[in-house]
């Protein structure tokens, strides 16, 4: 049951990747990439990875995603769009890009593919049975990872402003 | 004495399907009668009789609705992209039906095969995924109010998205002190979490209570905040050249969404299908059914019956249909705000309220921890002290003086200014 729905849900995200590339409107990419985020979700379902799969939904497909409608719906992008990344050259690309990934995977997954649980699995499973979805990633992310974190939110925070600053001076 | 033990086997699966149909069909059924309802309470409110020709009271209006919105026509405009057009009323209805499913709706029930939990899915990120769901309901606003190719309808669109992105900040902040008090995302852990403090959260988070409340209007495009659909300006908003079937669907899910924020509301901070008293209690604790602790920590099996099912499903209606009729009575009490308020309440007030509000109950939190006060009665007294200072000053803060003060000292000031009757403080 659990494989036939990883398929189902692996065909939803590939075929939404597919899309986001060759949609012809702006509006049709952004759908399709929620319908790979949303089907990437519940492939973290799957895996029982439950905070993940929420997380993905509330902030990609809920949060970052609405913002670029908003953006494309107000700059009304869309109406006549220019074929400006599909050149021969980006074609090229993107094959070469995807051999290397398939060579990658085989070479994980082929010969030595992973069966038994590992030690890092059974870790996981104990801290979710100890500390619940959420603080089994929140207890490594404010002990063990807490100076990363914040490094990570300051760096944000220097994107912001930065972005602000640069918004500023372009209305002047 | 039936066994103890949650049902398992093909009597789960029956079991399962069964509380979906239930569940699903009486929660259509209440969305077809809160519309009727908002009308009837709408017509009482303005001195007027409402819908009542259809049945006894009008009780088949909902039904007459339906069959008139099946057999109109649907109309298709010509500049429309036709497949987001036909893609919207399910965007957004499919969120707002499917949300009700990590609600607890009333104590376990005991059956010959085993115990029944009275929800549908207790996952373990229960209120994330409430949140994930309603976020995802924008997308059939926005995605209808572009597709149309309507000015106004656009207009409504992107009133939409930008409103519930400011105010879903300001909803998640309001919700980390109920997680914080009961440890864990689960909605029935919420409520056994509220049994075990011996009050409502309403009390000791009553500014979070607030919080939500208007967040939650503003999530479901309630009036005071319906700017996507305001229609003294946008014509009806992003539903504007929607008709038939397809409009029925925005405003099935829009009723929808009600009855599953009144839903949420009742759960997090009126203790769900909790009743007073200690009587009903019953949480699943490391594979036993327990109604609580004694005071050295022993195990307290919990007893469930039938009639404790039926009592507490009624106290979760009854709580839930408070919620419900709170958001037909603002609607038709409130005028609306405008766009640039709306904006400036989310990200001004809301949002650094939210932020302060949430260190001040972490710190509570962390100081009657380190006294060493027990998570019970006195705990939450505490806590509605320290909570009920934050919410008379944001009250306070909120009003500057208009309504507290009241309408005695408004009435002095115009008694004062003879024969012009001047316009109230109210644009500035």
């Amino acid at each position: 049951m659990i494989e036939v729905l990883f398929y189902v849900f692996a065909a939803v995200a590939l075929g939404g990747a597919l899309g986001v590339v060759w949609a012809k409107s702006p509006v049709g990419s952004l759908l399709y990439m929620v319908a790979t985020l949303a089907s990437l979700a519940c492939i973290f379902v799957l895996l029982e990875a439950h905070f993940l799969a929420a997380i993905q939904v509330i902030v990609y497909a809920g949060a970052i995603m609405v913002l670029f409608l908003f953006v494309i719906m107000l700059l009304n992008l869309g109406h006549d769009y220019q074929r400006d990344l599909k050149g021969g050259a980006f074609s090229l690309l993107s094959f070469v890009i995807i051999g290397l990934m398939a060579g990658v995977l085989v070479r994980q997954f082929g010969e030595n593919a992973i069966t038994e649980p590992t030690a890092g699995g059974r870790a996981i499973d104990a801290a979710l049975a100890q500390h619940g979805a959420v603080g089994a990633i929140a207890q490594p992310l404010y002990t063990t990872y807490v100076v990363p974190f914040e490094i990570t939110g300051v760096l944000l925070l220097v994107a912001i402003v930065g972005a602000l600053v640069l918004a500023k001076k372009g209305g002047r | 004495m039936e066994s103890l033990q949650p049902i398992s086997g093909p009597w789960a699966l029956i079991a399962m399907s069964l509380k979906v149909t239930i569940i699903f069909g009486v929660l259509v059924l209440v969305v077809a009668y809160s519309t009727l309802a908002e009308r009837r309470v709408s017509a009482w409110i303005q001195d007027r009789r409402g819908p009542n020709r259809v049945g006894p009271f009008g009780l088949l209006q909902p039904v007459a609705d339906g069959i008139k919105n099946l057999l109109k026509e649907e109309t298709l405009p010509a500049t429309a992209s036709k497949a987001f057009f036909v893609l919207a009323p399910m965007f957004v209805l499919v969120p707002s039906l499917m949300t009700f499913a990590v609600i607890p709706i009333a104590a376990p029930l005991p059956t010959p095969a085993g115990i029944v939990d009275m929800i549908i899915a207790d996952v373990p990120i229960g209120i994330l995924y409430v949140l994930a769901f309603s976020s995802l309901a924008v997308y059939g606003v926005v995605l209808g109010g572009w597709a149309s190719n309507n000015k106004y309808a656009f207009l409504g669109g992107l009133r939409a998205s930008a409103q519930m992105v400011s105010y879903e900040v300001a909803l998640g902040l309001s919700l980390i002190t109920v997680l914080m008090m009961s440890g864990n995302v689960t909605l029935t852990e919420v409520v056994w979490q509220q049994q075990q403090l011996g009050m409502w959260f309403a009390f000791p988070l009553s500014l979070a209570f607030i919080l939500f409340v208007i967040s939650a209007f503003a999530e479901t495009n309630r009036l005071p905040f319906d700017m996507p659909e305001a229609e003294s300006e946008l014509v009806t908003g992003y539903h504007t050249e929607y008709s038939a079937m397809k409009f029925s669907a925005f405003m099935i899910s829009e009723f929808g969404h009600m009855v599953t924020a009144s839903a949420l509301m009742a759960t997090l901070f009126l203790g769900g299908w909790d009743l007073p008293g200690t009587w009903d209690d019953a949480f699943w604790h490391e594979g036993q059914l327990i109604r609580g602790f004694t005071q050295d920590g022993v195990i307290v099996l919990a007893n469930p019956a039938w009639w404790k099912t039926v009592l507490t499903f009624g106290g979760f209606a009854i709580k839930t249909s408070f919620f419900m009729l709170l958001y037909i009575w603002i609607r038709w009490t409130l005028p609306r705000f405008r766009y640039d308020q709306v904006m400036a309440l989310g990200w001004k007030v809301m949002l650094p309220t939210a932020l302060a509000y949430a260190m001040l109950i972490g710190g509570t939190i962390l100081v009657l921890d380190e006294v060493g006060i027990r998570w019970g009665f006195s705990y939450g007294l505490a806590l509605t002290a320290v909570s009920g200072v934050a919410t008379a000053g944001f009250v306070f803060f909120l009003d500057r003086g208009r309504t507290i003060i009241g309408a005695a000292g408004q009435s002095r000031q115009k008694v004062s200014i003879t024969g012009i009757s001047q316009p109230a403080t109210a644009g500035d």
